[in-house]
């Protein structure tokens, strides 16, 4: 008999159903993948699952799991299965866990309230499961609130909670999503490890996690389950359409891209730009450390690293939004200087920028018309009214929305439109630079793909030159001429991206390549490449800065800063450059 | 730590200058002197009375004087209760006026925090509007209003308790004061709970605290109630001070010896040197409180840094 055993649930809001007659079954130590895109309901299922659905919702067919019925169970009942029976990861663990408790006292009630160990042994048990998550020193961590931890360390935590209580299924619910890739890469090797026989029930929007980590999977479309088979098979052959739609969105860190060669004259340069930060009290801390770029017009060039690497610090001080310490940046002959405000209308227009999350970056008051016209007024005040309209109106065709979007507010589109809500605004002053800090990152695949071709297409139209911020190298590879690779703050390799992607130059770029999840169940997940965390950059490590995680680290490394120097073609700032081979 | 209690106690000199000059300038604004009787006095012994007590000089010098003398910590002597100084009628009256306060605002914490939470939790219920309604209530009607009510219900009508404060010596005589005190501060703590408890409970770490079986008591007890706290504590100073003026009309209505009772006769006095202590005293007070305040939202919530 199965473990869990789902059978016509269906969970609806007033009259909208979000999960529709949903059925299916987890074996005991079995791994399945519940894949959809966003609103397809599989949050709503994992949240069913535990009885911790809001009480609005009207939830309705059978949750069998080992023989207890869960659906309309008292909370009594619930309370002995959650953690007990079904434990559960949830997405961003500074949300997840409560930031006015000390994280012993958060594991430590788990095991009190049922019942598995009493007096002194409860300690020792939260401890010894800190262990087993990978926290170093974890009889001190056990006082540490979760402000105190990097994010990896609290989804480590945060998983601790969930296994504590040796479930027989664990549920994670998009468990590495908030995650840097790396640390996405060690949380997802930990729960391989340690969830020894528990059934895993695995949320998530990447088919790259999948393919590595469930044997079956299932495949949800607004509310409805789409397909179902063994993870391999459908990746092989897909049942439905919709699963084909999903796998041909992923982005492949595996597959080369053939864009042409971007040609065009040099439109912005950039020397040795530092950014630096007022920290607590009186240090500074150096965000971005004497970066240097180029770009053309015409030319995609992204800049990746971690969380923490300067992405975002690099292109604000360029754009004037936060000052720069030293460097400087030239555009079309003419140093960008001063803050934003301060500079002339034209380099303003000339340099647009986009954000990550649409939804907060237009205003809820304002309505689509107003939002791209906005910019106008500034710029071309001169614009007759109905003038004006038209060139919002064509500023909008340019991103495929047509005149009746023009009264809508912000919360009446969906993620994908408020995105291209959010580029046709900066489209519409025909910018010659654009520069997208993580544009697609909270977006769709299906969505994704179609906002990246949008750009392409400005791109190849206008000439529009772009500084593409990602922390996604598989989308990177995909729309990117050239790639920086920043780490800590430092420009550690500058390269044309089909070098990149075959033979990397640093380790830090390989690593970063390797953490990448590849959408493909025949492959085996690699390990881990990369062991720990950003070190904290108020005490950066001496000499290389990534020397403490690189594994070609040699005793020069530990005291010395290497130079940036050319390898054939590439720019690179490490020791070993030219005695290591790191090609794929 | 430290550092930050020391920069807030000098940050509040400004304050308390300048409550200390509009309060000057307030009583002496106000018609009439300390020593205006219906008994007029011949002209030379007003001046002398004058002279002696400073009040012929400017004033600005007036005010210079004063400060001059609270800088050493004297308040100056009364000017009605002829042998006594400001500070030991404070010393008398603010005792039985503290335990009014406190006991008010204890009472206050405890139901408004039960109630907010009780409501939180039925969200939506006949219970939650019932609690919402009476709070609404409490906070619309004035404490002159509440006192006499209460007054002619429990006193007269069902004699259970004192009317008045000389009208007994038991413990009894301090429960209508400290209710009626306390009705506005459970009425707004226990929709201010509420509110936040409600939205604690939407968040994310409740959630997973639910998820952990933890059972709804535990959840409130151990997760949500420590940060649904954090705007109460923020309301504990207007509360603070919303007490202390409250208590002025109470003990006057009671006929409580306390210190409200002491200021409202020294204003009508015109007693200076007094209403200006009782100021001082209860602003220095308030700034005292809204401190420590401040330092228990740093114990509460760890992310808190004082800078």
């Amino acid at each position: 008999m199965s473990l869990l055993n789902v059978k016509d649930l269906s969970i609806r809001y007033q009259q909208t159903a979000v999960v529709d007659a949903l059925s299916f079954s987890i074996d005991r130590g079995e791994s399945v993948g519940l894949v959809g895109e966003s609103g397809s309901g599989k949050s709503q299922t994992a949240l069913a699952l535990l009885g911790l659905l809001p009480r609005q919702a009207s939830v309705s067919g059978s949750i069998r799991f080992d023989g207890t019925e869960l659906v309309a169970a008292s909370e009594e009942a619930l309370d002995r299965v959650r953690a007990r029976r079904i434990g559960i990861v949830f997405q961003d663990p500074m949300q997840a866990l409560n930031p006015y408790l000390r994280i012993g006292r958060q594991l430590r009630e788990i095991l009190v309230r049922h019942k598995l160990a009493r007096g002194a042994e409860i300690d020792e048990r939260v401890i010894e499961m800190l262990v087993r998550v990978g926290l170093s020193d974890a009889r001190r961590q056990f006082h540490a609130y979760p402000h105190q931890l990097s994010g990896g360390m609290r989804q480590r935590v945060m998983l601790a909670s969930a296994l504590i209580a040796e479930p027989d299924l664990l549920i994670g619910d998009e468990p590495t999503t908030a995650l840097d890739v790396t640390v996405q890469a060690q949380i997802l090797e930990l729960l391989e490890e340690i969830r020894d026989n528990t059934a895993l029930l695995l949320i998530t929007h990447d088919l790259g996690v999948v393919a590595g980590h469930c044997e079956r999977m299932l495949v949800l479309e607004k509310g409805r389950l789409v397909d179902v088979g063994a993870t391999t098979s459908l990746f092989a052959s897909p049942g439905h359409a919709h699963t084909r739609l999903l796998l041909d969105a992923a982005p492949r860190i595996d597959r080369a891209s053939a864009l042409p060669q971007a040609t065009g004259a040099s439109i912005l340069g950039i020397e040795a730009v530092s950014v630096s930060y007022k920290a607590f009290g009186n240090e500074q801390l150096r965000a971005v450390h004497d970066v240097s770029l180029s770009l053309r017009s015409g030319e995609t060039v992204a800049v990746v690293g971690e969380s923490g690497s300067g992405k975002s610090s690099f292109v604000r001080a360029v754009l004037g939004l936060v000052p720069m310490l030293s460097g400087r940046a030239v555009y079309a002959g003419a140093p960008l200087e001063g803050p934003v405000e301060r500079r002339v209308k034209a380099q303003r227009r000339d340099l647009q920028l986009i954000f990550q999350d649409p939804v907060s970056a237009l205003n809820p008051q304002m309505r689509v018309q107003s939002i791209v016209a906005e910019s106008l007024l500034v710029h071309e005040p001169g614009l007759s009214s109905q003038a004006r309209l038209e060139k919002v109106v064509e500023a909008l065709g340019q991103v495929g929305l047509g005149d009746e979007y023009l009264g809508r507010y912000p919360h009446e589109l969906s993620g994908g439109q408020a995105q291209r809500v959010a580029i046709a605004r900066a489209l519409v002053l025909g910018p010659k630079v654009l520069i997208c800090d993580e544009a697609v990152a909270a977006l769709d695949g299906s969505v994704r793909k179609q906002v990246l071709a949008l750009l392409r297409k400005a791109q190849e139209d206008t000439g529009l030159a772009i500084i593409f911020i990602s922390h996604d190298l598989a989308v990177v590879r995909a729309i990117s001429h050239r790639v920086a690779v920043l780490y800590m703050g430092r420009l550690v390799e500058l390269s044309d991206n089909a070098p990149l992607f075959s033979r990397p130059r640093h380790p830090y770029t390989r690593a970063l390549i390797d953490a990448v999840p590849v959408p493909n169940p025949v492959v085996a997940p690699k390990k881990a490449p990369l062991r720990g965390e950003v070190p904290s950059l108020l005490d950066p490590p001496s000499g290389c800065v990534f020397h403490p995680r690189c594994s070609y680290v040699k005793e020069i490394c530990k005291s010395m800063l290497p130079a940036t120097r050319d390898l054939q073609g590439a720019r690179v700032a490490c020791h070993c450059a030219d005695e290591i081979d790191l090609s794929l | 730590m430290l550092r930050y209690t020391l920069l807030r106690v000098l940050g509040a000199i400004p304050t308390l200058l300048l409550v200390i000059v509009l309060a000057f300038l307030m009583v002496h604004a106000a018609p009439g002197g300390p020593f205006d009787d219906e008994r007029v006095l011949p002209a030379d012994v007003e001046a002398n009375i004058a002279r002696a007590y400073h009040l012929d000089e400017s004033l600005p010098k007036q005010l210079l004087r004063y400060l001059g003398g609270l800088v050493q910590g004297d308040l100056g002597p009364s000017y009605r209760y002829r042998d006594y100084t400001v500070s030991e009628l404070i010393g008398a009256a603010f005792p039985l006026s503290l335990k009014l306060g406190a006991m008010a605002m204890a009472l206050a914490i405890v139901v408004g925090v039960s109630a907010g939470t009780v409501a939180a939790l039925q969200q939506g219920t006949y219970l939650d509007r019932t609690v919402m309604a009476f709070s609404m209530t409490g906070i619309s009607i004035p404490v002159f209003v509440v006192a006499p009510v209460l007054v002619l219900f429990f006193a007269v009508k069902l004699q259970w308790l004192p009317a008045g404060w000389s009208s007994s010596t038991g413990a009894s005589r301090m429960v209508l004061p400290v209710i009626t005190l306390a009705l506005p501060q459970i009425a707004y703590i226990a929709r201010l709970t509420r509110a936040s408890m409600i939205d604690v409970l939407g968040r994310d770490f409740v959630r997973t605290a639910r998820a952990q079986g933890l059972g709804t008591l535990t959840v409130v007890r151990l997760h949500a109630l420590k940060p649904a706290m954090l705007p109460v504590l923020s309301y504990m100073g207007p509360a603070i001070a919303a007490i202390l003026t409250g208590s002025v009309v109470v003990e006057e209505i009671f006929g409580i010896p306390g210190l409200g009772q002491f200021f409202i006769r020294a204003a009508l006095n015109r007693d200076y040197t007094l209403v200006l202590g009782i100021v001082v005293f209860y602003a220095a007070l308030i700034v005292l409180l809204n401190l420590i305040v401040d330092v228990l939202y740093g114990a509460i919530d760890p992310r808190v840094r004082y800078r």
